[in-house]
């Protein structure tokens, strides 16, 4: 088979495994679990095949134009460059996990098979979203995510959390679609084309009329996708769907597509100089104010839902810089060691029956409980620190590299102040990664008091899994910054001397500072009891995630946070606690911009309609019943009256008749 | 024609039109009075002045037969059957204060409005016509009765057949009330001792318990 | 004579039993102002059948054949005319056209109600 056909049948697999599952769901529940993992890992096998076929080579494009769709054509294309090659792999990675997982973890759910469809289906959307070489198609992938992401985070929808996440994800993700979608209008008039290639051709020709309105438009769409500054607050609640689909969803691949997206029209955006220190800013503060976030979640899924909002950060950074190498270089570490993260995750809180790390710091062995998950979150956690040699180390040190090329002023793709604030805030950002990773590790296995519950081994597919993951995250690194640059760009990706030392010494810096914090608060914990159970411990793992995430708010008082005082988070935080816990009120301050104005809105748009419309309406009603009633008092019975009335008109009538007979 | 109305002038009325005048008087005075007076007998008596006036008035015309029939027919018959309609409604003898309905200006208006609508178009057209009256009477019994039986033989047997579907038609009438009612119209003040009782519909079901004689009611019937 | 005299009188004895037929209460004296406007009908035609039958050559009478018509359609008529009028009564205890409001819109059966008082009223002035 030619790579093209190959390359159609990547994305078609999992979708025709969807449509298949949601057929056969209920008539053929046999075949569920096959028709879930087979076709992803299908495609696993062929995207990897594309992309030692495409090997870093010249561009794999083909397109096909189905019917004339008048000026601007819309053609089913593929667009396979070495980015797109290794993110369809990582997608069909992370999916086929996700996938086996899936079947231990949602054991015994009785809504598995729509949740298996809806899975394939977006893995589906995504790997067309990756190789996809015209917009609109693109455009297409992207908007399933967004259904599938609906769907999936509100998969426990008997819970309100879950309700309103779900909604919240989708409204939020969407605001940022509806400028992207007219962004995407705007490039193609300006391009001609919504084909990528013609795209950047027209970019690099100079053809862009309007390159920073066109950017903007996109990353607000991005920002939206990939969970950046201010659209970010979608991901952290998005938590309350079951923990695989945060992993694929949420850490590994949809996320990850706006990313992609930028580093795919890069030139777009490097057309810009605005866009990419609004870029750049973006990057900073999302990456500095999710890592302190992350230090003050209580739920550990939180934790690790303002480390993905981080990590995307650094991304966003890299490409600021215009580096679009070490951007999907840390998209590719960071999905494998975040998915990696998610599913120790749903591991532990299936064991510990809790989502509290307040909770879980009260107890004892829960390491021992979970060896497997404690021994790969062990590594992801390292990775995500940047601790080297793990993968996390060498994507993050060509990020900050490249950011440092930038501020150095060695290159002219991007403006230095986006280079310094990406260098300042990536710093910053690793200490508090390596602060926020030291305290999940050492508040999750480190508890001291009750024994943790034993509920058996955890079921194998979800343990295998868990060591598929810890290989690229531990090794994979180290080997690819030194073979990626054949598929990318070409850019160096080695890390530099000076950024590896103080990146890594951050890192360093910020795991012993939470250590000695750790060490001074943690006697505390045995003085302030805290801490609730899943009800049902024997349940399968996506019922024990579900109740933890309900009872998460009647214990604690808060989704995101609990008032412990063992937290060695809440003493390097100090005062700025109990704001990084909330996410820095930024839903309040949405709810104060936006949502309540538009409910006051709504109350004089109801005040109006009640009272100003309606009384026209009343009005229009009432005129004809006040002449209806005059015409009523008129049929008064008497038929005295009636008749005076008939002879009047006769009277009237002759008249007229004889005055018009004779001329008059 | 033309000569004719040369030749009578308004101003020098004959003797027949200074009769007409005066009996015409007469009668709308008392149809004047027929309409508005409270005494509802009196109105059918004053009737009884206009009927006649009018019958003056067709033998002023020279139509005897009809002034004949018009006294027997009306006078004789439809004043007495009013009369009897007044007594079995129990119209009340002497002065009501309401006999006039609250349509009377709107009334008013309107037959005013006619009147002068008609007077004004009948005196606009035949202001100039003369009737000659002299020779031969046009209404004499024997003139009318041979064009009634020359020229309007069918419908005068059709008309028989009116009178006669009529006739059972206010049988009909009667009985059915009768029937349905059994009320004593005739009867009632005197077998109720003047009681204030109220034959209408409601009062009535408690009423029937009491045996009555209301063989009469057919009585409009009879006495046409 | 001038025709115009009898048209004259015919015209206002017309409009005095209109007059009639719209202002008084009791039907029959309703029916009375009726009989004035067939009487103000027969006047004209006899009036206009004895102008015509001198004028014209030859006359079929017609005016005073249909006065004659008409007569007896008004004895006809009055006889139907009273039975209804005492059939109406017998039932509602009274004989006022207006009072005789069943087909008025939204008829209530409250206004039968004072329909009955009214008729008591009457009744018990008529007794007195």
């Amino acid at each position: 088979m030619t790579t093209t056909t190959l390359a159609v049948l990547v994305p078609l697999l999992p979708f025709l495994g969807a449509a298949a599952g949601l057929l056969l769901g209920r008539t053929a529940p046999g075949f569920i679990r096959p028709l879930a993992v087979l076709p992803t890992l299908a495609s696993l096998v062929l995207a990897a095949i594309v992309a030692v076929r495409q090997g870093g080579d010249e561009a794999v494009n083909a397109a096909t134009e189905l019917t004339p769709t008048g000026s601007i054509p819309i053609e089913l294309a593929l667009h396979i460059d070495g980015f797109a090659a290794l993110v369809a792999v990582l997608v069909g990675l992370v999916a086929s996990c996700v996938q086996i997982y899936s079947t231990g973890y949602l054991r015994d759910d009785p809504r598995y098979p729509s949740y298996a469809a809806l899975v394939s289906l977006f893995t589906s959307a995504m790997l067309l979203v990756v190789y996809s070489g015209d917009l609109m198609v693109l455009l297409v992938g992207w908007e399933v995510m967004g259904i599938c992401s609906y769907f999936l985070v509100g998969h426990y929808w008997e819970t309100p959390e879950a309700r309103a996440a779900s909604i919240k994800a989708f409204l939020v993700t969407k605001l940022g679609d509806v400028p992207f979608l007219i962004g995407l209008f705007a490039l193609a008039t300006d391009a001609g084309s919504f084909r990528i290639t013609k795209v950047l051709d027209a970019v690099a020709g100079g053809g862009l009329d309007h390159p920073t309105l066109i950017a903007l438009l996109l990353l607000a769409g991005v920002a939206g996708k990939s969970a950046q500054f201010p659209l970010h607050t979608w991901l952290p609640d998005a938590m309350a769907g079951p923990t695989p689909v945060s992993a694929l969803i949420h850490a590994a691949t949809m996320v990850a597509a706006g990313v992609y997206f930028v580093a795919r029209l890069l030139p777009v955006f490097e057309a810009s100089q605005a866009a990419m220190v609004v870029l750049a800013v973006m990057a900073a503060v999302t990456m500095t104010g999710s890592a302190l976030a992350a230090l003050a979640q209580d739920d550990i899924k939180r934790v690790l839902a303002y480390s993905t909002i981080g990590q995307l950060g650094y991304m966003t950074g890299a490409l600021a810089v215009g580096d679009r190498g070490a951007a999907v270089f840390h998209l590719l570490s960071h999905g494998a060691f975040k998915a990696l993260l998610f599913l120790a995750a749903g591991v532990i809180i299936h064991a510990a029956g809790t989502n509290s790390l307040a909770a879980m710091s009260r107890m004892g062995h829960l390491r021992d409980r979970v060896p497997d998950a404690y021994w790969t979150m062990t590594v992801a956690l390292l990775a995500l620190a940047a601790i080297p040699p793990f993968s996390g180390f060498f994507s993050k040190e060509s990020v900050l590299g490249a950011a440092e090329h930038v501020a150095t002023g060695h290159t002219e793709h991007a403006p230095g102040a986006a280079g310094w604030l990406v260098l300042v805030a990536g710093l910053l950002t690793a200490l508090l990664t390596a602060a926020y990773a030291t305290r999940l590790w050492l508040l999750a296995f480190y508890g001291q008091g009750a024994e943790a519950p034993d509920h058996g081994r955890q079921p194998l597919t979800m343990n295998v899994v868990l060591w598929v993951l810890a290989v690229p995250s531990l090794a994979v690194g180290g080997l690819a910054y030194r073979v990626l640059p054949d598929w990318f760009d070409g850019r160096d990706l080695t890390p530099t001397l000076t950024t590896s030392v103080v990146g890594t010494g951050v890192a360093l810096v910020g795991g012993i500072v939470t250590y000695a914090a750790w060490r001074h608060t943690t006697a505390l914990a045995a003085r302030v009891p805290l801490g609730a159970v899943a009800a049902h411990p024997e349940g399968d793992a996506a019922l024990v995630e579900a109740e933890a995430i309900a009872s998460h708010e009647p214990a604690y008082g808060d989704i995101a946070y609990a008032p412990d005082p063992a937290d060695p988070g809440r003493l390097l935080l100090g005062p700025l606690h109990r704001h990084a816990a909330v996410g820095f009120h930024l839903d309040a301050v949405y709810s104060a911009l936006f949502v309540r104005p538009v409910q006051a809105a709504a109350t004089l748009v109801r005040f109006l309609d009640r009272e100003v419309v309606e009384t026209y309406v009343r009005g229009a009603g009432a005129t004809p019943r006040a002449l209806g009633w005059a015409v009523r008092r008129a049929q008064t019975g008497n038929v005295q009256t009636y008749v005076s009335a008939l002879l009047a008109g006769t009277v009237v009538l002759v008249v007229a008749a004889v005055l018009v007979a004779t001329g008059a | 024609m033309s000569l004719a109305a040369e030749t009578h002038g308004f101003l020098s009325p004959t003797g027949v039109e200074i009769a007409f005048l005066l009996v015409g008087l007469v009668t709308f005075g008392a149809a004047l009075v027929t309409v508005t007076t409270r005494q509802l007998v009196h109105a059918a008596l004053w009737l009884v002045v206009t009927l006649g006036g009018l019958a003056v008035e067709y033998l002023l015309l020279t139509a005897e037969f009809i002034a004949w029939v018009q006294v027997l027919i009306y006078v004789g018959s439809v004043v007495v059957l009013l009369l009897f309609g007044l007594m079995l409604t129990k119209a009340p003898i002497g002065r009501s204060p309401d006999a006039d309905s609250g349509n009377r200006w709107a009334a008013l208006t309107v037959a005013v409005a006619s009147a002068a609508a008609l007077i004004w178009v009948v005196v606009d057209a035949f202001r100039t016509t003369w009737v000659d009256l002299d020779g031969p009477a046009a209404g004499s019994t024997e003139a009318t009765g041979a064009s009634l039986f020359q020229n309007w033989v069918l419908p005068f047997e059709a008309l028989s057949v009116l009178l006669l579907a009529a006739l059972v038609g206010a049988i009909v009438l009667s009985r059915k009330a009768k029937a349905e009612s059994a009320s004593p119209p005739v009867n009632s003040r005197a077998v109720s001792g003047g009681s204030p009782s109220v034959p209408d519909s409601r009062n009535h079901r408690i009423e029937r318990k009491v045996p009555t004689s209301g063989t009469e009611s057919t009585e409009p019937g009879g006495a046409r | 004579m001038h025709l115009a005299y009898p048209a004259v009188l015919s015209a206002l004895l017309f409009c005095t039993g209109l007059y009639g037929v719209l202002a008084r209460r009791n039907a029959i004296l309703v029916l009375m102002s009726v009989e004035l406007m067939l009487n103000a009908v027969n006047l004209n035609l006899v009036a206009f059948d004895v102008w015509l039958s001198r004028t014209a050559e030859e006359t079929l009478h017609s005016g005073q054949a249909l006065t004659l018509f008409t007569i007896a359609i008004a004895a006809a008529e009055i006889g139907i005319g009273l039975a209804i009028v005492l059939a109406v009564y017998r039932n509602r205890g009274t004989s006022d056209i207006d009072k005789l409001r069943d087909t008025a819109e939204g008829h209530e059966p409250e206004g039968a109600d004072s329909d009955g008082d009214a008729t008591a009223a009457e009744k018990a002035e008529a007794t007195a």
